[in-house]
Formats: structure tokens, C-alpha cells, sequence
């Protein structure tokens, strides 16, 4: 498909600027550009085409079903995209409320903020939250400066996070930027981490521990509240990643199994659009010792119930995000609270763990299963059955596009080999699932029958496999050639 | 309503067709875990969400007309803007892991980062960041890791909110700021380049800064690139319509917010954080990245490249800690990017540089209302100094149903009196003459 720059028409146009009711100022030509950016020229019917033609190249959870595991690639309700657009949430300056008279002309969201706020504590078990952190990889990020904060103020010597092995990637990542050192903790052979291995790192440098849970592989650690206690009892904070809290919300709280920060991906549990990419949210969540440490500005119900900015708290981190984080995100997470309530966010959980387990009892026949036991919201299998046959996971991955479905993460977590990671989530629907469970029994076979076929697969999307060793070698990551052929920038 | 397909009778069905009960899913829980009473309110149907919202979205003010600036406008959008990023194809999609069915996300991407490439005249760009102030910490810590060095100078015409976010990201890393102070509107040089030494990892400029001011930082690009120091320039992606770009400057890193590129105001968010760089550091890039290539059949296809930068695969050595970026307000940049065109951009941009230098004329003509910095071009922002305290003139002027500017002494000291003005080309003439008119009804 051509790009939008190689549909340019020179001298057509889709808007008209203006009113141009004013005199033109002519500043200083040496201040200026030498020649205008070269922005496609084109009518609004031809970027409409094009944009629309892009849409039918994409496969989002509206196409159907979406088993990206840790991702909860749930239903996202039509109603919390509606309610976003209201001009009274879309138009508003951020600034506004900073300014003198401006705070009683936001009172609604600054009462959604603090709402939310109340409604994320008390379904985490933590004493206060800020809506800051732009994305799951930002609330870590903004989790670990708390957690340094504390040191600092008690004038600990801390050094080292520990992770265990089977974390996503952005928690050591986030440690690092946050200036710790991070220690590995292997699983043990039931698939979570080990509490001797956590016993054997543990010393008086360990700032603290990072942990998902249920983990990567879908799976409880029944030793959660023990290796919390551990951490307490070197005076480090244990730090609770909410990327799978879809498996527990409305069951369980990260609070009462002894964390001390928690950060949630509110484009997951809450059923925020993952907007191929983003933007997301990730509200971060801490204890009462903790509180002051939160972010400024934090959102405080005055006497006469309106409601206020609040910046003098000396102990906070500071700045995260330049306001009150992605409002419109938060916005639709709690619309999704409000609608759910109490039961419906039970049931979200039960849902969640019935699906995932749905699909793991009635594939284990077909492809290995490390950890075999009762999963959480996802459950993660092996092809190395396949690969005995030359059909590796993402063959499998890519036969599940020819059969109209949205593959499985695969090659995650690391701890399994050939892992494909399945999270059905709560909305899908017993029809869906057995169409999927009967794809991928047809796909066991075809590996067993005729291996080339799923090796050359797909061949009904709109590419076949891109060549991505050509493309890292090769790098063309922007098209900078004019219609006539020489490049713009250079 | 918790959007769940499954009935309850298929919920029975599927856990007698897998052996286990209710009770069952969740015994791996020790029971002392299990939260017992979770004190919530119950759901709430479609229609009483919508009644609630729609009385709270009433509670806040949308009747004022918006000369608050500081680095996020009140810009037009045209319509299929949204008509274009509300298909669900694209957003209710995710990060592109499976290039074959993400090959509309991945495109626009790709067409997104070559739009970046071309405003600000950079060699590469990358897929977004979260927001202006996110993407320039992640510019000086590439800078830092580029340089290996530690030392940032940092001029106070950065946005302030800006430098708050840099030192709040920084606090726990071995990191010396220095801060330039700007002299009489523009980037002091004398300071500047008398800062710049051999331990010099970045300077970090912002044009036009955050009064509003025009600069051209080219002599400061050669003087940090003689002492092996890199230039990171924080733009306004509408200026860039007009004004001279950072790749024209020798900027290494330019970044900006790009919520003006069709992104609603939305009390803080999602915005957009843009990144574009000189291709030799594209290794050093922070987040996503999309690649052309072809496939088995030798069409155009495009995918996520340089993976091994990213915290997915390099875990605690990775280039940043960021996953996912803001891939749909990239979507939205785009598509107002290719409706307004060549032309577009440049008239756009254009108009508001006329206006706010209407603007400026007619308010500086007030008595008592003096403009702080003389004889300096700027483009559609500026600083007045009023014959009082600006934070008390905003709040009167917010009763006329004006929201004026932004009061300076909120970021810089012996500024109290002055006023931060912002026009985009969404003002008329007559809006800009009923702002005088109650400004100078309350002076």
C-alpha cells in the first residue's frame, strides 16, 4: 500500500485556515524556515481512504477475539468513549484550576480524580493514589522514586530491587532508571519465585522487591504475604506490579498481602483502549507511611465539599506527569468502576480465571503445559511438542491469523521455552473460546500432518511475514524522499 | 454490568466441562488473603453513568475563551480528526507484536515518525513518548548515555513544568544541573557557552521558549558540538510551520509536546511526547521504533526494528524503561498533520503569529499595561507587565468569561506582576477586542 506522502497532489487541499482577520506579521526571515515542511497535499476524501484503508489493516479486540497474554485485551465499553468526548472533559486547560477563581470552574473532574482515588484504594487495600504516572512502565518508574524517597529519608543505604526472573521486562528496566541494581530471583519448580532464593539475596542493601502476582504464568505464589514479611524485615518496601490484577480484582487486595506500593494498568483491568500502543495509565498506589511521598499535585476535599489542588508537600517526589496524568484514560476507568460496582468487579475476576482455565484444561491434551495446575487469568503452554516437528510458537502464532484469531504473546515469559501466553479475559464468551480451542487442535494436528503449511502461514492477512533481520539491517524508519526523488533533510 | 458474555448456566457448563468448581478457581489462594467485604457501591446501568457524568462534566467551565497557554493550546481540529481515530480497528488494538495483522498501526507509524522527520528537519524520529516534559528527561538521559557524561545545562526558558518533571525523574542519579538564566527574553550566551566544558553532556534549549521569545540556537549547537556536547531542543510542533527548525539549528535531539497537532486539551491528557534525532544516535533512541521492510512475497511491510534497545529484551540495561507509547495520539498527529497539509501547517502557524501580534499591540496599548520584553520577536505567546498582581487580574478577568494567561510568579520570582499571553489562530479579532476591553475594565 502507498504511503500517504506518495499520494501528495501539489496544490490540493482538505482544510481552510482561517479567518485571517488580522494584519500578517512578517518576522525576522533568519528566525524563520527556509522551505515549508513537506506535508502530504491532499483533499479530506483522499486521507479519509487512506486512513480508512489502514483501519481494515489493523485486528483489534472489535475484530475479535485478542488472547494477548498479559495484556487483558478485554471488551472496552462503547459508553466510556462517549462519555470522554463531553466538551466539559475534552476542553479543559489543565491550568485552569491552578489559577485564582479557575479551581470552582473544574470542581467535576477534579471530584472524578478524587473519587477514583477512593474507589482504587479501597480495591487494592492502599491508603492513597496518584493518577499521574502516564502508562504501566511509569507507575514503576514513579513506584521505585517513592521507594528511594523512603531510604533517603530514613537514611538507608539501599542498593539492590529484586525481581524475579519471570517479570516483564519494564521492571528491571524501571529499577535501573530509578538508579538500583537489580537481582534476579529464579522461579522455583512450581513455577513462582523461590522464597529460599529470596532468603539467600536478602541483606541489608535490598531496597525492596518487585512482584507481579499472579505472575507471568498465571500463577499464585501461596508464599506472597511470607515474602513480603521478608522484605519488611530488612526495612525494604515490597512493590506490587498490577499488570494481572484482572485475575484477582474484587477477590483479593495487594494491600493485604503486605505491599507497600502498588501500580495498576487501568488499560487493563478497567478496560481503557490500549490504542494500538497507547496512551494508557498507571495509577500508583502506596500505604500510609507512604502517602506524602505520593507525586504533587494531589486532589484534597475541602471542609465545604469542593475540591482542591494541593502542592506543599515537602516530602513528595515531585513532578511525574506536567498534570494530573492522563485524565481522559482515567476518565473512562471510572466510568468502568461505576458501572461494574462491587459484584461486577467480582465477577470480572471469576470470569477471568474460568476462561483461562477453560482453555488450559482443554488444550493440555494437545500442547505441553510446564506448570500444569490451576491458573490464574492466563495460562502459558509450551510448543516444544511441535518443535520436535519444526513448528515453533510463532508458526502456531501465525497459522491463529489464518484462522481469524489474534495470536498469543509468544516467546514470554523467557522461564518457559516456545511459551505461548494466553489470556482469554472475562468478556469473551464460551462460543469464542471453543472456536479458538478448536483452531488451535486443528493447528496441533497440522503440525503433526503438514508442518510446511503453518511454517509458511499467514496468508490470508494483508502481509505475509515481514522480514525483520532486513529491516534492522537495512534501517529506513522514515520516508524522506520528495515526489521528485531527492531526500528532504539532506 | 460487567460486560461478561458468558451466562450463568454457561459458566456451570464450562466448569463441569473442565472438573472443577467455583469454589475451586480461586483455592489457590490461601484463605486468609481473600478479601471478605469490599466496600464499593454496586453498577450503575448505561443510563445513570451517562446522567452522573454528564451533570459533573457541567460543573466545569467550558464558556471561557482560552488565552491559557505555557505549552498547551487551544487549537482547531478539523472534524475526520476524530472521525478517523475513533475506528476501533486502530484503537482497540495493541502494541504491534504481530506485524502481519498490525500493518495499519504500523504504517501510520511509520508515516507518523517520517511527518516528525520532516517538521522538524531530524534524520529519525521514534514512535512518541508520553508527553513533552517525559520526552525531553528521556533526551538527556540518551544525551547521558550518548556522552557518557553527567553534567546538563539547562536554560530557565525551559518550560518549568519541564524542568520540575527532569529533576523529579533524576533525583536519585548521579546527575549535576546547571541553570542558565535567560537574559531579557533570549538564551544568554555569555552564560551559556562559558558553562559548556569537556564534562558537558547536554544543553537544553526551548524555541520559542516559555515566554513566548524566537531564538536561533545555531552558534550554541557549534559550541556545544566543539566541546562534544550534544544540543537537545524542545519545540512547539505548530511553530514549526514557520519557524527555523531544530535539524536547521544542528540540534541532536529535538522533542515537543504535541498535543497542538489535534489532541483535545483534556485536563492534562493523553498528550503526545515527540522525539526526533540525528541518525547516528538512532541506537540510543528510547522507545518504539517502526521499520520498513518487505515480506516473503516482496511487498512493503512495515515492523517494530531495533528491538534490542528495549526493556523487553534487555530488561535492566535497556535504553529506557518505557513499553507501550501514546500510538493513537501519534494516529491523531498524523491525521491532523496530513488534512491541514503543506499549506495548512504553514497558514496555520502563520495566523498565530498575526494574531498574537494583534493581540500584543492592542494590549499593550492600554495604559499601565507594558510588554516585559522589548524589541524581541515571538510567536503566539508573550509576557505582559501589568500595573498590578496578575493572579488577581486573571481572577477577575475569569468572571468576564476570559481565562487571559498564565501568572508568571507561579515559576519565577520578581514576576508577580507579570502575565503569559497566548493567542492560537482559533482566536477572531473580536475575541482579542472584548480581552482588552475587560482588561481594561479591571485594571
Amino acid at each position: 500500500m502507498r504511503l500517504i506522502f506518495e499520494k501528495s497532489m501539489p496544490g490540493r487541499r482538505a482544510v481552510q485556515t482561517g479567518p485571517g482577520d488580522v494584519p500578517t506579521m512578517n518576522i525576522r526571515s533568519s528566525l524563520l524556515r527556509e522551505q515549508a515542511a513537506e506535508l502530504p497535499e491532499l483533499s479530506e476524501l483522499d486521507v479519509v481512504r487512506h486512513f480508512t484503508e489502514l483501519s481494515r489493516r489493523n485486528f483489534g479486540v472489535d475484530s475479535n477475539f485478542y488472547p494477548l497474554g498479559s495484556c487483558t485485551m478485554k471488551y472496552n465499553p462503547k459508553v466510556a468513549e462517549h462519555i470522554a468526548s463531553y466538551p466539559g472533559f475534552t476542553q479543559l486547560h489543565p491550568l485552569l484550576p491552578q489559577l485564582r477563581m479557575g479551581e470552582m470552574l473544574t470542581q467535576g473532574v477534579l471530584r472524578i480524580l478524587y473519587e477514583i482515588d477512593l474507589l482504587l484504594r479501597e480495591i487494592t487495600g492502599m491508603a492513597g493514589f496518584t493518577m499521574q504516572p502516564l502508562a504501566g512502565a511509569h507507575g514503576e518508574l514513579a513506584g521505585m522514586m517513592i521507594m528511594a524517597a523512603y531510604h533517603k529519608d530514613k537514611g538507608n543505604k539501599k542498593t539492590t530491587v529484586l525481581i524475579p526472573d519471570s517479570a516483564h521486562g519494564t521492571n528491571p528496566a524501571s529499577a535501573a532508571v530509578a538508579g538500583y541494581d537489580v537481582a534476579s530471583i529464579p522461579s522455583n519448580e512450581d513455577g513462582v519465585m523461590d522464597i529460599e532464593a529470596v532468603r539467600q539475596h536478602l541483606n541489608d542493601e535490598v531496597a525492596g522487591l518487585m512482584l507481579t502476582c499472579p505472575n507471568t504464568l498465571g500463577l499464585f505464589n501461596p508464599h506472597v504475604k511470607e515474602i513480603c514479611d521478608l522484605i519488611h524485615s530488612v526495612d525494604g518496601l515490597a512493590y506490587y506490579d498490577g499488570a494481572n490484577l484482572n485475575a484477582i480484582v474484587g477477590k483479593a487486595r495487594p494491600g493485604d498481602f503486605g505491599f507497600d506500593i502498588v501500580h495498576l494498568n487501568l488499560h487493563k483491568t478497567f478496560a481503557t483502549p490500549h490504542g494500538g500502543g497507547g496512551p494508557g495509565a498507571g495509577p500508583v498506589g502506596v500505604r500510609e507511611e507512604l502517602v506524602s511521598y505520593l507525586p504533587v499535585s494531589i486532589v484534597a476535599k475541602r471542609s465545604d465539599g469542593t475540591y482542591t489542588l494541593e502542592y506543599d508537600h515537602p516530602k513528595s517526589i515531585g513532578y511525574i506527569a506536567p498534570f494530573y496524568g492522563n485524565f481522559s484514560v482515567v476518565l473512562k476507568a471510572y466510568v468502568y468502576i461505576l458501572m461494574l460496582g462491587k459484584e461486577g468487579l467480582r465477577r470480572v475476576a471469576e470470569n477471568a480465571v474460568l476462561n483461562a482455565n477453560y482453555i488450559r484444561v482443554k488444550l493440555q491434551k494437545y500442547y505441553d503445559l510446564p506448570y500444569s495446575g490451576l491458573c490464574k487469568h492466563e495460562c502459558v503452554f509450551s510448543a516444544s511438542r511441535q518443535t520436535e516437528k519444526g513448528v515453533h510458537a510463532i508458526d502456531i502464532a501465525k497459522g491463529l491469523i489464518d484462522a481469524g484469531f489474534h495470536p498469543p504473546t509468544v516467546y514470554f515469559p523467557t522461564v518457559v521455552h516456545e511459551a505461548m501466553m494466553i489470556e482469554p479475559t472475562e468478556t469473551e464468551s464460551k462460543e469464542t473460546l471453543d472456536a479458538f480451542i478448536d483452531a488451535m487442535i486443528e493447528i496441533a494436528k497440522q503440525a503433526e500432518s503438514e508442518p510446511q503449511k503453518l511454517k509458511s502461514a499467514p496468508t490470508t492477512a494483508p502481509v505475509c511475514r515481514p522480514n525483520e533481520t532486513a529491516a534492522a539491517r537495512n534501517l529506513n524508519i522514515a520516508y524522506l524522499q520528495r515526489s521528485r526523488g531527492e531526500n528532504i533533510n539532506t | 454490568m460487567p460486560f461478561i458474555s458468558n451466562t450463568l448456566e454457561q459458566q456451570d457448563q464450562m466448569l463441569a466441562e473442565i472438573g472443577l468448581t467455583k469454589q475451586d478457581l480461586f483455592a489457590d489462594i490461601p484463605a486468609g488473603l481473600l478479601c471478605k467485604d469490599f466496600k464499593l457501591p454496586p453498577g450503575l446501568s448505561e443510563q445513570r453513568v451517562r446522567d452522573s457524568l454528564a451533570e459533573l462534566a457541567e460543573k466545569n467551565s467550558t464558556h471561557l475563551t482560552c488565552f491559557l497557554g505555557g505549552g498547551f493550546y487551544d487549537h482547531f481540529t478539523p472534524a475526520a480528526v476524530n472521525s478517523i481515530v475513533s475506528r476501533s480497528e486502530f484503537y482497540t488494538a495493541y502494541t504491534p507484536y504481530q506485524p502481519e495483522l498490525s500493518q495499519g498501526t504500523l504504517q501510520a507509524i511509520y508515516e507518523y515518525q517520517s511527518a516528525v522527520c520532516r517538521l522538524t528537519e531530524m534524520e529519525v524520529a521514534n514512535a512518541s513518548l508520553y508527553d513533552g516534559g517525559t520526552a525531553l528527561y528521556e533526551a538527556m538521559m540518551m544525551a547521558h548515555r550518548i556522552t557518557g557524561r553527567n553534567k546538563i545545562i539547562i536554560d530557565d526558558s525551559v518550560n518549568p513544568i519541564y524542568r520540575m518533571m527532569i529533576h523529579s525523574h533524576t533525583r536519585n542519579l548521579r546527575l549535576e544541573f546547571e541553570e542558565s538564566q535567560c537574559k531579557d527574553g533570549l538564551a544568554d550566551r555569555g552564560q551559556i557557552l562559558e558553562r559548556i566544558d569537556d564534562k558537558t553532556s547536554a544543553v537544553i534549549l526551548q524555541n520559542p521558549n516559555f515566554f513566548g521569545c524566537i531564538d536561533d540556537f545555531s552558534d550554541i549547537a557549534t559550541a556545544a558540538h566543539d566541546k562534544g556536547a550534544l544540543l537537545i531542543v524542545s519545540c512547539y510542533p505548530i511553530s514549526l510551520g514557520i519557524l527555523k527548525t531544530p535539524g536547521a539549528m544542528g540540534a541532536d535531539i529535538a522533542t515537543g509536546e504535541g498535543q497542538s497537532l489535534g489532541l483535545p486539551l483534556s485536563f492534562g491528557g493523553p498528550y503526545l511526547g515527540l522525539m526526533a534525532a540525528r541518525k547516528q544516535y538512532v541506537r540510543k533512541m528510547p522507545g518504539r521504533i517502526v521499520g520498513e521492510t518487505t515480506d516473503a512475497s516482496g511487498q512493503r511491510a512495515y515492523v517494530l526494528t531495533l528491538q534490542a534497545r528495549e526493556q523487553h529484551i534487555r530488561r535492566d540495561k535497556a535504553t529506557s524503561n518505557i513499553c507501550s507509547n501514546e500510538a493513537l495520539c501519534a494516529l491523531t498527529a498524523l491525521v491532523y498533520l496530513s488534512l491541514l497539509g503543506k499549506e495548512g501547517l504553514k497558514e496555520t502557524s502563520q495566523l498565530c503569529a498575526d494574531k498574537a501580534s494583534y493581540a500584543y499591540r492592542r494590549l499593550t496599548a492600554i495604559p499601565g499595561v507594558q510588554p516585559h520584553f522589548r524589541g524581541r520577536w515571538f510567536f503566539n505567546e508573550f509576557v505582559l507587565d501589568l500595573p498590578c498582581e496578575a493572579v488577581d487580574v486573571i481572577a477577575k478577568l475569569i468572571e468576564r468569561g476570559f481565562a487571559a494567561g498564565v501568572p508568571l510568579s507561579r515559576y519565577y520570582s520578581r514576576m508577580e506582576n507579570s502575565i503569559l499571553i497566548s493567542v492560537t489562530e482559533k482566536r477572531t479579532k473580536h475575541e482579542i477586542e472584548m480581552l482588552a476591553e475587560a482588561l481594561e475594565s479591571v485594571l
